[in-house]
């Protein structure tokens, strides 16, 4: 991470894009990353939003937590409805309908809304090239309706549709890994982020925002009341997933990969897992089983980056 | 363009109205029988011939979602679809009318499957009778062309803001070479403003749109989307009025032919107008005195229009494109039975379903329609409906 950035907090825009009063749970870290990401784009800007957590906390009628234009459309499609966006005001300010003004067009989505039901509303969108922002919070289930699994949810984990039982682990599938999905679409920025990390956060916003054609953001974001962890502790796990290498910090630019952050020392994963209460029932041999799978996917995020031992 | 008179397939008539009428944006993906029309679009476009944003997307969910999108920022905005297309779009569908984004939509009426048809009827248009748009049928190409100006116009407008769905039906309009008289640039120009959103999404005025009603206010809110559905019939009117004033060519909700001293009527809806007027020729020669009843504006629902061609006649033979399965019927004739029910002089309703999926329904099946039916009205045989020309 850019040393300059982690001391540079007096630096941030005291501006708030994303105001309080929201009615998001004590602790949500999605909430926070939706302020910080807001706080980097800035007032020219446009979102779209899928339903989810973040629609339903930011906008009861005829109250909004939005100090910039956004609309919300229905669950799946705020990555075609940016795209309408974009392609609306590309037009009119081409045809002198509007004074020309550099604009970010930015979609948003839980996991549920872009790793499943928006999958392939984001991918026409990043295949067309649209200049637009995607980003993916991602607290790793269907949390607005009570912690049901999505394919985003990591393995082992017990959700309200994926319990742990007698015969079940809980999830029993892997995480889809939406950031290489995007990548895949050969677009020009994908970025990973979490908001325990906020000054990276912010500056992957701006890098994406000012890169032309579409770009990818997944942060990865904390919800205390889905893992079963206490609510002053959102920002605590964040850290843990990073420095357990579950949830690896890295940019992926034209295609090239750079890790933004690694740990100093890489913490075992069961620091990560413990105290959380949606792995509680897992077994040390299912624990062992997990680290392997996760010292895997580092290893080949670290290949990637080029930072091989 | 000058004003010309040419054969021209429909379709492109229609695409070419939506160059004329200077769209910003056309989101849609293609499904048969629409494809010409945004063929010829994106063509038009490619060429240079109308500066605008062609989105191929991926699904029509998409197509759906791309113009709620330009429609909120006050991009004029067209796209085009059939059957599946409607039906996958259908969610958004409903939305965009929630949330009064003004759009024109060329509804290239197809059968809905099972089974897998490419053919007309209306089953498709009837499945979001209730999402809240505006619904004109029209008959040939020329009213094709016209409306396509007349739907912006009207769908624009400050006072309506709902998305208007032009329906024409698939192959028997959409793949028909026509003589279309096309109006001059100026014209349209007098005709059509600009669209001005006042409560466009832009930085300079930030809104929300799309927001979450809890119970409190979700029940205003729907009243709202009725009055402006109930507001467009003015517009709608004098939107009309003032293109035949242009153009001499004049649009109502509901239209009549040799209706005045008939003593019992056909219904249709759609293209298939036309046949049904040749048929009344012969039939008024043979001393039938009969008429027909075209239903132009399906909603908002013309009530007084309709009420007034209908009071005082015998019996009206209704012709649906569509089933409305375990219901009264078809959806049109239940429409208007419940228009006149308890009305003095109100007439029966007999209920003809016929040309599902494309099959041909002839002159001469309108003429056995015709007097199959008065003579089920002179019967009382008034009752549920009659699937004409139905084997085994």
């Amino acid at each position: 991470m850019d040393k300059f950035s982690v001391y540079s907090a007096r630096l941030v825009d005291k501006t708030e894009n994303f105001t309080s009063g929201h009615r998001a749970c004590q602790g949500c870290a999605e909430a926070l990353a939706v302020r910080h990401v807001m706080k980097a784009l800035g007032r020219d800007t446009i979102v779209a939003m899928s339903t989810g957590c973040m629609e339903i906390i930011s906008s009861p009628l005829p109250l909004t937590s939005w100090k910039v234009p956004w609309i919300h459309n229905a669950f799946e499609n705020s990555s075609a409805v940016i795209s309408g966006v974009e392609a609306g005001m590309k037009a009119m300010m081409r045809k002198g309908k509007l004074p020309q003004k550099k604009i970010n067009f930015v979609a948003m989505g839980g996991d549920g809304s872009t790793a499943d039901i928006g999958m392939g509303q984001l991918s026409g969108a990043l295949e067309r090239g649209h200049d637009f922002v995607y980003v993916c919070y991602d607290n790793e289930a269907y949390m607005n309706t009570g912690i049901q699994r999505s394919s985003s949810t990591p393995y082992g984990a017990s959700t309200t549709t994926s319990p742990a039982g007698k015969l079940s682990i809980g999830q029993h599938t892997q995480k889809k890994n939406m950031a290489q999905i995007a990548v895949a679409h050969n677009i020009p920025y994908v970025a990973t982020a979490c908001s325990s990390y906020p000054f990276d956060l912010m500056d992957k916003v701006k890098r994406a925002a000012e890169t032309p054609g579409a770009a990818y953001i997944h942060v990865l974001s904390v919800c205390p009341t889905g893992w079963r962890i206490p609510t002053e502790d959102a920002i605590k796990y964040g850290r843990l997933a990073v420095d357990s290498c579950v949830f690896p910090l890295y940019e992926v630019i034209n295609g090239e990969y750079k890790l933004s952050y690694k740990p100093y020392k890489k913490l075992p994963l069961t620091e990560y897992l413990k105290g959380q209460g949606r792995f509680r029932h897992l077994t040390e041999t299912d624990i062992r089983h997990i680290q392997e799978q996760v010292d895997r996917d580092y290893a080949k995020i670290l290949k990637l980056c080029g930072e091989g031992k | 363009m000058a004003r010309t008179r040419k054969g021209i397939e429909v379709s492109i008539a229609m695409a070419d109205a939506v160059a004329q009428a200077d769209v910003d944006v056309i989101a849609a993906y293609p499904i048969t029988p629409q494809t010409h029309i945004v063929e010829h679009l994106s063509e038009i476009v490619a060429e240079g011939h109308l500066d605008a944003e062609y989105v191929p997307v991926e699904s029509e969910h998409s197509a759906m979602s791309v113009c709620c999108g330009s429609s909120a920022v006050g991009a004029r905005t067209f796209t085009s679809t059939s059957s599946q297309g409607l039906a996958l779009m259908s969610e958004i569908f409903t939305i965009a009318a929630a949330m009064r984004l003004p759009m024109v939509m060329a509804l290239a009426n197809r059968s809905l499957s099972s089974p897998l048809s490419i053919w007309n009827d209306h089953s498709d248009v009837m499945s979001v009778r209730d999402a809240g748009w505006l619904h004109v049928f029209v008959e040939n190409g020329q009213e094709c062309y016209d409306n396509v100006f007349c739907g912006f116009r009207i769908s624009e407008d400050p006072e309506v803001m709902v998305p208007l769905a032009v329906n024409l039906d698939g192959f028997i309009l959409t793949h028909m070479i026509e003589p279309v008289i096309y109006e001059d640039d100026e014209t349209i120009k007098k005709y059509l403003p600009p669209f001005k959103m006042k409560n466009a999404l832009h930085p300079d005025n930030p809104v929300s749109m799309g927001c979450f009603g809890m119970p409190e206010i979700y029940t205003e809110t729907q009243m709202s989307r009725e009055q402006g559905v109930q507001n467009s019939y003015p517009t709608i009117v004098k939107a009309w009025k003032e293109w035949g004033d242009l153009t001499g060519r004049y649009y109502h909700p509901v239209e009549t032919y040799k209706a005045d001293d008939a003593e019992y009527c056909i219904v249709t809806m759609g293209s298939y107008g036309e046949t049904a007027m040749e048929v009344v020729d012969t039939l008024r020669k043979e001393g039938e005195k009969v008429g027909v009843v075209k239903i132009r504006l399906w909603r908002p629902f013309p009530f007084e229009d309709f009420r007034r061609a209908a009071l005082g006649k015998k019996s009206l033979i209704v012709i649906d494109r569509a089933i409305s399965f375990g219901g009264p019927g078809g959806p049109v004739a239940s429409e208007l039975r419940s228009a006149l029910y308890g009305r003095q002089g109100a007439p029966v309703i007999v209920n003809y379903i016929a040309g599902l999926a494309g099959r041909d329904v002839s002159r001469n099946d309108f003429r056995n329609i015709i007097l199959e039916g008065k003579a089920k009205a002179a019967k009382g045989d008034t009752d549920g409906f009659t699937l004409y020309g139905l084997r085994g």
